[in-house]
């Protein structure tokens, strides 16, 4: 099946996964994964909770350990590569009463060009301030980060990653509890992302948007359960094996099928 | 103010701010990771650390308590991470368990050893001596500008005043990404910078800040202004640099109001005697924080 | 030594060693609460907080011209200014954005400081009558009064008694507050209830391991206690056994010898019990831990490399050809053997079977057991194994 799709050469893939699993105490969370991001390509991870959706981005991203596997980006080992990398985290992993402003946030993304001592200059303001303002946030750049709301505050990470400038955006649930005018503007940033070439993976949970805002699908529930364009992918059968008896047959008609 | 207060304030005076503030600076970011009981921790286990440099050079040198304290400090915080994590027991739990043998075990080892020639005793450990420092070479200000007369100052001054210029260097220079993994450990992991080591960094440092202040101070005061001017700071302000320098400020005014309170407040309701300064200190320090607890700008999220 | 365990070695030795076998059993039991609800170090906070008290009571007690050095008056003293540390505790959590962390770290130091500054105001005021309230802060049994030990031992029973006949709701609220709740219990008024029996325990306590370290007593068996049971109720009463035996065992020892005091002795072997539990219990301790993790990680990685055999892939990781190459499923070389082949086939027969499995109507809800290692021979029985065959080969007919 994954023989015939294009796109599987592992060195040319912006991240191939061979056999990671991952464990929390002896439970396997992630089971022997493999994974091959199309270039250029936004590619959906779905899966019931608790499949291993986020763990899945956090190993390959070395953020918690494996207990085995092989992660390349863009063909070569991931230290080589992490600055190709943006990633943005679910946001709840913060503690967002933390004493800092969301221009502060933002600028450290630019973390790699700064160093430790290196002077803020007005470039990197400026860079900032576009940013935010590409994720319609400009008029908060002096707000404190305990007064945004969810919303923003997925905003605002999605800025940080822009400021990155990378070119493989991982993001964990971008779409978790935020308002609807803020799932526009973020599904908005990323096709205009692949639009400059860029690659996007992201960890969703919301099937009915699938098909409308990605181009791949890749399955877990545990073990990969599938992975392609959604055209090939993304069908009842694949669906109903990922999540078991968690949906009705007719429910998975009606979100596989096309709009 | 003349002769009187640079021979008997000036020095005690000078180390109990630089004590103050060398701790309250890894204090602020041990108190944004819910760490402030690090502090905690670490002042407890100093008194192992100094007990079994002692029994192993013989003789009270600075340099090699300082060392001992210091492994004394790293060695609990190993115990605490690896207890909760091998273990699995809750990091509150972890850390009882652990600052409370050590303790247990430097009061064992006191007592067992023969420390009756020098000056080396549980109560030194936990208030400090800071009255005793007094700059007995000098004769008036004018004494700051006599190499011979500063060379008798007392050696914890300049011992405090380097282990706060290191202190004040590391939260500088590793300022960036102090602040990275404190917020957001998963994002600074990607950005390459070495979580684990900045953590480690951020321990060190306020081991030796405790080390070097309890020496001259005593450990409640290590504990105090670990804990009480950043949480004040935190109360006062929504931007991490200016809650730096709050507390900065709190630890400073903390110190110089408990050390004239200690002195010279017993004078003024017709006592003798002076009480303990860096318990005063230690007070003040609690009175800041309950007065902007209360009417602080930011006192709530 | 002997002599000592079997309590044969002097009247006050004796005392000591009951008293503090009492103290120890009460603490350890009333120490699970305050652990299971992960709170212990509040107990810190409080027992820092017990040295103004302590002071206060001393100044006042020789202001009215009585002996500053009573028990009863020093414990009530304490007790008092302990409560006002955890309202502070509790005062800064509930009204400010500070944590329970710091709000602990600023009582404790704080109170403790303001001990301290009382202090020395005591020894100046008594000059010529040495207080001895410093023997507090470490504790000190030497020439403990035989009506001390009674009130220590029945303060401690009289806590004891308390906390078990709490035990159910105080259960329920560290387990799960929202529940209990649900269930009628005042989560609230259930803390202040741990917190006041913490409080009492620390007072009692006092006299023999000093404020210092009486935390110890309350953390140290429940943290034990917890290595040998999952059930909440037999942590209590382990904890109680550990808590009286490192009493007991404590106060002996240092009844032997002069220079082993005994709040630290008591306290180190209480740790002593602490280190074997983590190391050994079968269930929750290291070594065990670290042989099922390597035999677990073993187990991934044989079952991956047998996997990529099957399917002709490159085999990536170092440690799994290696596992692979001693387990003589594959030469040196990386060629399977024919022991290899076989058991590689099996492997994939399996994962092809738990495919199918997945996609079987009624037996698609034991999919959640495919763990990637549990073998679909223990799952299924015979029959469904066929079942799953037949529409295997179908389906590959069908391609």
């Amino acid at each position: 099946m994954t023989a015939a799709l294009p796109h599987t050469d592992p060195a040319q893939s912006p991240l191939a996964i061979r056999g990671l699993t991952v464990s929390y105490g002896e439970q396997p969370v992630v089971f022997s994964v493999d994974m091959t991001v199309q270039d250029g390509a936004m590619t959906a991870i779905i899966g019931p909770n608790g499949a291993g959706k986020s763990t899945l981005l956090k190993a390959a991203l070395n953020i918690v350990k494996p207990l085995s596997g092989h992660v390349t980006v863009y063909g070569r080992p991931l230290a080589e590569q992490a600055h190709r990398i943006a990633y943005v985290p679910q946001r709840a992993s913060v503690d967002w009463d933390f004493p800092t402003e969301v221009l502060d946030v933002v600028l450290m993304g630019l973390y790699r060009d700064l160093g430790l001592l290196g002077r803020v200059r007005a470039r990197h303001i400026t860079h900032a301030k576009e940013c935010l303002a590409r994720v319609g946030m400009e008029d908060f750049a002096s707000r404190q980060i305990g007064q945004l709301s969810g919303g923003q505050q997925q905003r605002v990470f999605l800025a940080r990653a822009l400021a990155q400038k990378a070119d493989l955006y991982l993001l964990d649930e971008p779409f978790a509890g935020v308002d609807a005018a803020t799932e526009r503007a973020i599904i908005d940033v990323l096709k205009s992302l692949r639009a400059e070439g860029k690659t996007v993976v992201a960890v969703h949970h919301d099937l009915s948007t699938v098909r409308a805002y990605f181009d791949n699908v890749f399955l877990i529930n545990r073990r990969k359960m599938g992975e392609g364009p959604i055209a090939a992918s993304f069908t009842p059968e694949t669906v109903q094996a990922t999540y078991g008896g968690r949906l009705a047959d007719g429910q998975i008609t009606q979100l596989t099928q096309e709009a | 103010m003349g002769a009187e207060f640079v021979i008997l304030s000036l020095a005690p005076l000078l180390i109990g701010i630089f004590a103050a503030v060398a701790c309250a600076l890894p204090g602020n970011f041990l108190l944004l990771r819910r760490q402030s009981l690090i502090g905690d921790a670490i002042s407890h286990v100093v008194l192992p650390g100094i007990v079994v440099a002692f029994l192993l050079t013989g003789q009270i040198a600075a340099w090699p308590m300082m060392l001992g304290a210091a492994g004394a400090a790293l060695v609990a915080v190993v115990l605490i991470e690896s207890i909760r994590r091998l273990g699995r027991v809750d990091v509150g739990a972890a850390m009882g368990v652990v600052f409370t043998s050590m303790f247990a075990a430097g009061v064992l080892l006191l007592e067992q050893s023969d420390t009756s020639s020098v000056h080396l005793d549980v109560e030194h450990a936990l208030y400090g001596n800071l009255e005793s420092l007094i700059w007995l070479d000098a004769t008036g200000w004018s004494s700051l500008l006599d190499p011979v007369a500063l060379q008798g100052l007392p050696p914890e001054l300049p011992r405090m005043a380097l282990t706060l210029l290191a202190v004040a260097c590391f939260t500088w220079i590793f300022w960036r990404p102090l602040k990275l993994t404190t917020f957001d450990e998963g994002f600074a992991r990607t950005l390459g910078i070495p979580v684990q080591l900045i953590s480690l960094g951020l321990v060190v440092t306020a081991a030796i800040a405790a080390v070097a202040a309890f020496d001259a101070v005593g450990s409640i005061i290590v504990i105090a202004m670990f804990i009480c001017p950043p949480a004040t700071a935190r109360m006062m302000t929504n931007r991490l640099s200016a809650q730096i320098w709050w507390s900065v400020a709190f630890a400073a005014l903390s110190a110089i109001l408990g050390y004239v309170l200690a002195g010279y407040g017993p004078l003024w309701f017709g006592a003798t005697d002076a009480v303990s300064a860096a318990g005063m200190i230690a007070t003040v320090s609690g009175l800041m924080l309950a007065v902007v607890a209360t009417i602080g700008p930011h006192r709530t999220a | 030594m002997i002599d000592a365990l079997l309590l044969q070695i002097g009247y006050n030795a004796t005392l000591v060693t009951l008293g503090s076998a009492a103290l120890g059993l009460a603490a350890g039991a009333t120490g699970t609460f305050l652990f299971l609800r992960k709170r212990s170090l509040v107990a810190d906070a409080v027992s820092h907080a017990t040295l103004p008290g302590l002071a206060l009571a001393f100044m006042l007690m020789v202001a009215l011209g009585g002996d500053g050095r009573n028990l009863a008056g020093l414990m009530f003293g304490s007790a008092l200014s302990a409560w006002v540390g955890l309202l502070s505790v509790s005062w800064l959590t509930r009204k400010t954005r500070l944590a329970e962390d710091a709000a602990i770290g600023a009582v404790l130091s704080v109170f403790f400081g303001f001990g301290i500054v009382l202090l020395t105001v005591v020894q100046t005021l008594s000059s010529g009558r040495q207080a001895g309230l410093e023997s507090f802060l470490l504790g000190s049994t030497a020439g403990m009064l035989f009506s001390d030990a009674m009130l220590i031992a029945a303060g401690g029973l009289t806590v004891l008694a308390s906390a078990l006949a709490l035990r159910r709701p105080l259960l329920l609220v560290a387990f799960d507050p929202g529940y209990a709740e649900t269930q009628g219990i005042n989560v609230q008024r259930m803390d202040l209830a741990i917190m006041t029996l913490v409080m009492a325990i620390t007072v009692v306590g006092l006299k023999v391991v000093g404020l210092i370290l009486i935390v110890a007593l309350l953390i140290i068996p429940a943290a034990t206690a917890r290595f040998w049971s999952n059930r909440a109720d037999r942590v209590v009463l382990l904890a109680g056994l550990f808590g009286g035996l490192s009493g007991y065992v404590g106060a002996a020892i240092s009844a032997t010898a002069p220079g082993l005091p005994t709040g630290p002795i008591i306290v180190l072997v209480g740790f002593a019990f602490f280190i074997a539990s983590l190391l050994l219990s079968p269930a929750r301790g290291i070594l065990s831990a670290v042989v099922r993790h390597r035999a677990y990680q073993r187990h991934v990685h044989l079952r991956q490399g047998l996997l990529s055999l099957a399917q002709n892939q490159p085999v990536y990781e170092a440690m799994t050809r290696c596992l692979l190459r001693r387990a003589g499923l594959v030469r040196a070389d990386g060629v399977p053997t024919a022991k290899g082949h076989s058991h590689a086939a099996a492997a994939l027969r399996d994962e092809t079977r738990w495919q199918a499995l997945r996609s079987s109507a009624h037996l698609s809800e034991l999919s959640a057991r495919d763990d990637g290692l549990t073998l679909i021979l223990d799952v299924l029985t015979p029959d469904q194994i066929a079942e799953l065959d037949r529409r295997i080969t179908s389906e590959q007919r069908a391609i």
